[in-house]
């Protein structure tokens, strides 16, 4: 995809929103581009660190699989879930349609 | 309104007990109170009463066939991102405007269970992303000690709904100290809780290896009771932990004889104000005349906190806030494919700072930067988490500033991102390790606003923290202190 270096001092702003699925304004894109690069230049300071031989710590407390006894219980109620949709059509979640016509 | 709205947990709990007061009492005064000084501070979203006076009803003939417990009839504010079955849970955020939440979160199926009132949700940065609740998609919440100030967040409409008492207790969330600075701001008591102490069940998520639920009340006593209430474990959360809850109570000796606490110079020399941090060393001066023994320690990668945070925490966010899409629920912007929909969707109804931060955590995510940023912010949390392994071998608490300010004018910082991230300095390390912390009144600015003394434990030392949170606070006496605005 990205044939050319990372540039790790500016953030594409375009191609970012676009992953994040968040339709910007041109006044948005310039503003989130100063302010992101402004946050950027901040985090760089983490180079300094020697992290030779660090382990990533993801977690506060690192936990193998959390597994519970295979029974059935009652989940949501479905009536009560669907209610909070947007959009319904005959108890199913309506969206556009995603597929051509054949 | 009767003066019972002005009361604590302990206070209320005599005489609930003695029969001198119902709880359907209780919510009427809070009710009371909200209806005079909330039209000032806007602390609550929504308030229902008659709903709450059914279950004060209830939990009043449970008290009266012999059943008793520290928060039975208590009512508490909720913060807008905890689910309560029936009840709206917006998170402040336009995007889940109108939103009824199915099921309870299990912090208030515990309150529930205890008899404990979930009444009124409380305002908040939008999905906890900010440190003013001036971020609220629903206006700005006022800090009852000066209205032309902020409350702190994220939990600002928590910590101001307790200090103009217009709640009782109130239940937040802190992620990177949104629990604690806000209370700092607001003088009243702010616990966050170890990483898995509470379970997140029901709590819209942010940063899931960050997130805890936290209890803002007006003393120690009262949050550690309400800890005990919404502690333990819950198979919904799998990083809930199966810990037995200890009666936080019971540690509340009064004493601070024997604590030793830990003092690291680099947490007073990260933009702290000078008049904060002559407060804050006042109060660890004034424990050691209880009885505490002070220990010199470091902490040499507090200054890349920050930097760790607003890599992990915007990444973790952009994962968790992509189920925001306009299909399941909330707020839609109709448009002719799902991906238009969603795009259109989040760009109309999320706000500035939480598009920021998730614009943020889907760079760093992204490809060809994720050892960059990524990678790279876990290995620098891991040395955060072996400072506070160090600084505990060498002492039982870690004392502090909360914030390096105090409650700023409204306003003030909305325009500088970074400024706002760097206030969040000390309370971040201890998100990052899991431990607890407390943030208690130590006095006042010459301005008059409240300034808050953090005491950090490691992970699972709730009972260290409230302890000498006790002691100090009983001495100390700041806890007595309510704002003069509504005096009643």
């Amino acid at each position: 995809m990205n044939e050319k270096a990372p540039d790790l001092d500016h953030v594409d702003i375009t191609y970012v929103a676009k992953l994040a699925r968040i339709e910007l304004s041109v006044v948005e894109t310039e503003r989130f581009q100063t302010d992101l690069d402004a946050v950027l230049a901040y985090i760089h300071q983490l180079n300094e660190l020697d992290l030779g031989g660090v382990e990533p710590m993801s977690h506060p407390t690192p936990r193998k699989n959390v597994l519970r006894e295979d029974v059935v219980s009652r989940g949501a109620d479905r009536e009560e879930m669907i209610r909070n949709a947007p959009a319904t059509i005959q108890g199913l979640v309506r969206v556009p349609q995603m597929m051509e016509e054949l | 309104m009767s003066e019972l709205a002005l009361k604590g947990i302990q206070e209320l709990r005599g005489l609930l007990e003695s029969g001198a007061c119902s709880s359907r009492e209780i919510i009427e005064s809070v009710y009371a109170r909200i209806q005079e000084v909330d039209p000032k501070i806007n602390a609550y979203l929504k308030v229902d009463v008659e709903s709450a006076l059914l279950e004060a009803d209830a939990a009043d003939s449970r008290r009266s066939v012999g059943e008793k417990g520290p928060l039975l009839g208590i009512p508490v504010a909720i913060k807008d991102l905890l689910n309560v079955k029936g009840q709206s849970c917006s998170c402040a955020s336009k995007i889940l405007e109108g939103y009824i939440s199915p099921y309870d979160a299990g912090c208030v199926a515990k309150l529930r269970e205890a008899g404990a009132i979930p009444f009124g949700r409380v305002n908040m940065d939008e999905f906890a992303m900010g440190a003013s609740t001036e971020r609220s998609a629903y206006g700005i919440t006022r800090n009852p000690w000066n209205l032309d100030h902020v409350p702190g967040g994220s939990s600002g409409g928590s910590a101001a709904a307790v200090a103009a008492d217009e709640a009782i207790v109130s239940l937040g969330s802190d992620t990177g100290g949104s629990v604690r600075q806000p209370a700092s701001f607001c003088g009243c008591v702010g616990l966050k809780p170890s990483y898995g102490r509470v379970s997140r069940f029901g709590l819209t998520a942010f940063a899931s290896s960050l997130d805890q639920v936290g209890v803002l009340s007006k003393s120690v006593a009262d949050a550690a009771d309400t800890l005990g209430v919404v502690a333990g474990h819950d198979s919904r959360d799998t990083t809930s932990d199966r810990a037995a809850v200890p009666d936080y109570g019971k540690s509340l000796d009064g004493s601070m004889k024997g604590t030793k606490i830990g003092i690291a110079e680099e947490f007073f020399g990260v933009g702290v104000n000078p008049e904060v941090a002559e407060r804050v060393r006042d109060a660890i001066d004034f424990c050691v005349s209880l009885g505490a023994e002070l220990v010199s320690v470091s902490f040499p990668h507090l200054k890349y906190a920050v930097s760790v945070y607003y890599i992990l925490a915007p990444a973790e966010a952009s994962a968790n806030l992509s189920r925001f899409d306009g299909i399941r629920y909330g707020n839609r912007v109709e448009a002719e494919d799902p991906v238009t929909l969603m795009c259109k969707t989040r760009e109309a109804h999320f706000g500035d700072e939480v598009k920021r931060r998730i614009l943020l955590g889907t760079y760093v995510l992204s490809s060809g930067y994720y050892d960059a940023y990524y990678v790279k912010a876990l290995k620098a949390r891991a040395l955060i988490k072996q400072d506070f392994d160090k600084v505990f071998e060498k002492c039982d608490v870690l004392m502090s500033p909360v914030a390096p300010t105090t409650a700023y004018r409204i306003g003030a910082e909305l325009d500088d991102p970074l400024a706002l991230y760097l206030g969040d300095i000390c309370t971040i390390p201890s998100n990052l390790a899991g431990g607890c912390g407390l943030s208690v009144p130590c006095g006042f600015s010459d301005a008059g606003l409240p300034i808050g003394l953090q005491i950090l434990g490691p992970a699972f030392a709730e009972e260290r923290i409230l302890r000498a949170g006790f002691a100090y606070e009983q001495s100390a006496g700041f806890q007595s202190q309510r704002t003069s605005l509504f005096n009643v």
